[in-house]
């Protein structure tokens, strides 16, 4: 029978099938996080039981770590957050990147680099972005602390098979245009929560043509569709990403894997519950104007006009979404202007999308009414931009160039975006106050945050030299 | 976990799509290692100004709705994070019951872990819920036992849909763990026959 790689994943780990209850699903991977775990730990304390297999857990610390002097958090309740997490993981014999570990970094551009995420494999974590790892052909999805403390004690979670839905991106992509883009298009296009109980797996020749980092990137976005989870079928990309990782096989070993990984790609002519269709030639570099994921267009566009939606309530959301915002109906995009720029988060960190938004600010410099900071997705991810001389470049640019961490993607730690300032931003969420308490969040690609950040305001990175060449 | 069944009370309506973890329990408020005492930060943005005043606007701020357990609000609820602080703030503020037209997965999910009913209903229904109980007050009824909502004004009974699994884990008040370890020499077996 045809199946696709959602079937063929979820069936290998089904312990057990029951009428009337949802599949006990085996998990291979837990990884954790230093937020969504201590009430988790402090309920195995309570009942008194063991974790599983410690072995197939892997912590680190990212949400709240400061990310310009690492040896000192400045808030004492993100400090206690940290040493619990210190003190459970050593408690329960879990592997702990710790903040000044050299494998520390955003929980899911570690799992990645150091060969945790693998095809095939079934990974949660208590976070929402968990969806990143699918980009491997792994069915991986973001949980609470409840189903965190259930995963540790018994490595399984109770859940209902999803449906599948296939978003298939066919064409090619135009010069300067990113995986941001593409994601931020689909949900513009679809909806926040057209993958409601599905998980997406994303197809077509634009998705083929991406490296693991671009795919990465699309499937970290499938929550923002609403998406239990998103996934990418192997292909010879995604062994030659693996090849040589420190968790993966080696010799002989690992050309077995390789073919059991390639084999998991969906079959031809296998059917999904629902398919959406995306032309690349269609998608121009986004940014995003609302207080949501889906209020967004290309840089050519302008924030709608309340007469361009049908319902009272679209009406009413855009009024809501523009008031807080700061705009006007019908404003052109590139008439925004910035005072903030973040490179980072699980979304846009890793090494090609520094190297992309480099690129840009090589030589130039940024706009006098901007802040502009990078901060590498993982340590591994700023030791190889600074042997490439990537920090030099935007230090000479006038940005920061700081420790790894989630820092301004959701601003826990103390950075932090002003209330009324506007913020060009390469993570995954524009909602009110993430970035701070009345701070103005607008979601782009790597290479847009950076051409925003020299010309002071939005513009569009295909007219501008250095992409012309 | 507190068993659930019949909830009766005043509904609180939050007349808003799309409403994100982001706004239930704001960021700020995460860096606490316990479960409870999340209640006062509920929708802390939108119910304070920056100087910590109340906000009177805010449907929250409504002295009728003060011992409300019931919420009430438009589509896709909950979307965004999977931090379970949300619902910990949810039912630390009061709340047993949570409807909506349609909800997040992962908040979905974490309701049940918590004792929090969360119930889907038509769109149709959720628009004059909202739209009455924002002109008065309006007294529900919630009977999990028998799927149904129903409205102490108009007397009408809407029925809703959940799956048998999840209702009687908030029927029981069950701990899913110990249920799982019922299953322990299935998870055996499962390791063992991966490992060959
Ligand atoms: S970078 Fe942002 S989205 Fe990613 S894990 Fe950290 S906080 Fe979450």
């Amino acid at each position: 029978m045809v199946k696709t790689i959602i079937e063929k994943v979820w069936d290998r780990h089904v312990v057990t099938e029951e009428e009337g209850k949802p599949d006990l699903l085996y998990i291979d991977l837990h990884l954790l996080h230093e937020v969504t775990s201590p009430q988790a730990f402090e309920g195995l304390r309570l009942a008194g039981r063991q974790v599983r297999r410690p072995e197939r857990c892997y912590a680190t610390m990212d949400h709240n770590v400061p990310t310009r002097n690492i040896e000192t958090v400045s808030d004492p309740t993100a400090q206690k957050q940290m040493t619990t997490l210190e003190k459970n993981c050593e408690e329960f014999g879990i592997e702990l990147a710790h903040m000044t570990h050299p494998d520390q970094g955003i929980v899911h551009i570690i799992g990645p680099e150091l060969g945790l995420t693998q095809p095939g494999r079934t990974i949660v974590c208590g976070d929402s972005h968990t969806s990143t790892h699918g980009a491997f052909g792994a069915i991986a999805f973001g949980i609470g602390t409840s189903e965190v403390e259930h995963v540790l004690s018994t490595q399984t979670l109770w859940q209902r098979r999803p449906k599948t839905m296939e978003v298939k991106i066919s064409g090619e992509l135009g010069a300067g245009v990113t995986a941001k883009d593409v994601i931020l298009a689909v949900i513009a296009k679809f909806g926040i929560d057209v993958g409601t109980g599905h998980i997406i797996e994303f197809t077509g020749e634009a998705i083929r043509n991406l490296s693991m980092e671009e795919r990465m990137t699309i499937c970290n976005m499938s929550i923002e569709a609403g998406a239990k989870a998103g996934l990418i079928s192997p292909d010879e990309t995604t062994v030659e990403y693996l090849r040589g990782r420190r968790h993966v096989p080696e010799g002989a070993a690992f050309e077995t894997a390789a073919a059991e990984w390639l084999a998991l790609a969906t079959d031809e002519g296998a059917a999904y519950d629902t398919t959406l269709n995306l032309d690349a030639a269609d998608i121009e570099p986004f940014v995003t104007w609302g207080t949501n994921p889906a209020m967004g267009t290309g840089i050519s566009g302008h924030v709608p006009y309340s007469s361009d939606y049908a319902s009272s309530s679209d009406k009413e959301a855009l009024k809501k979404a523009i008031a807080y915002m700061g705009l006007e109906e019908g404003m052109p995009l590139s008439d925004i202007s910035i005072q903030h720029v973040f490179i980072g988060s699980c979304t846009n960190a890793r090494l090609s999308d520094l190297r992309a938004a480099a690129a840009i600010v090589e030589g130039q410099h940024v706009h006098p009414t901007v802040t502009a900071i990078v901060v590498p997705g993982s340590r591994s991810v700023k030791r190889l931009a600074e042997q490439e001389g990537l920090d030099e470049v935007f230090i000479a640019a006038g940005f920061e160039w700081r420790e790894s961490g989630c820092s301004m993607c959701l601003a826990m730690n103390d950075d932090v975006v002003p209330a009324g300032e506007r913020c060009a931003s390469t993570s995954n969420r524009n909602f009110e106050g993430r970035q701070g308490t009345g701070a103005r969040t607008h979601l782009v690609s790597p290479a847009m945050a950076a051409a925003a950040a020299i010309a002071g305001r939005f513009t569009d990175i295909r007219k501008v030299p250095v992409l012309q060449d | 976990m507190e068993p659930i069944n019949v909830v009766t009370s005043l509904m609180t309506p939050l007349d808003r799509k799309n409403v994100d973890t982001d706004q239930i329990i704001s960021k700020e408020f995460l860096k606490r290692i316990e479960r409870t005492g999340f209640g006062k930060y509920l929708f802390y943005h939108w119910r304070f100004d920056s100087e910590g005043n109340a906000n009177t606007e805010f449907i929250l701020n409504d002295a009728r709705f003060e011992s409300s357990q019931i919420l009430v609000a438009d589509e896709n609820f909950g979307c965004g994070s999977s931090r379970e602080h949300a619902p910990w703030a949810i039912l630390d503020y009061g709340f047993r019951v949570v409807i909506a037209p349609g909800f997040a997965d992962i908040f979905y999910n974490n309701c049940f872990k918590n004792g929090i009913l969360p119930i889907r209903l038509a769109q149709s229904e959720i628009n004059s819920l909202l739209a009455d109980g924002q002109k008065t007050p309006i007294e529900l009824t919630v009977n999990l036992e028998h799927q149904t909502v129903t409205r102490i004004d108009t007397e009408d009974i809407l029925s809703f849909d959940i799956d048998p699994y999840s209702r009687q884990m908030l029927l029981n008040g069950w701990d899913e763990i110990s249920l799982t370890f019922q299953y322990e020499d299935k998870i055996t077996a499962y390791e063992e026959r991966m490992a060959r």
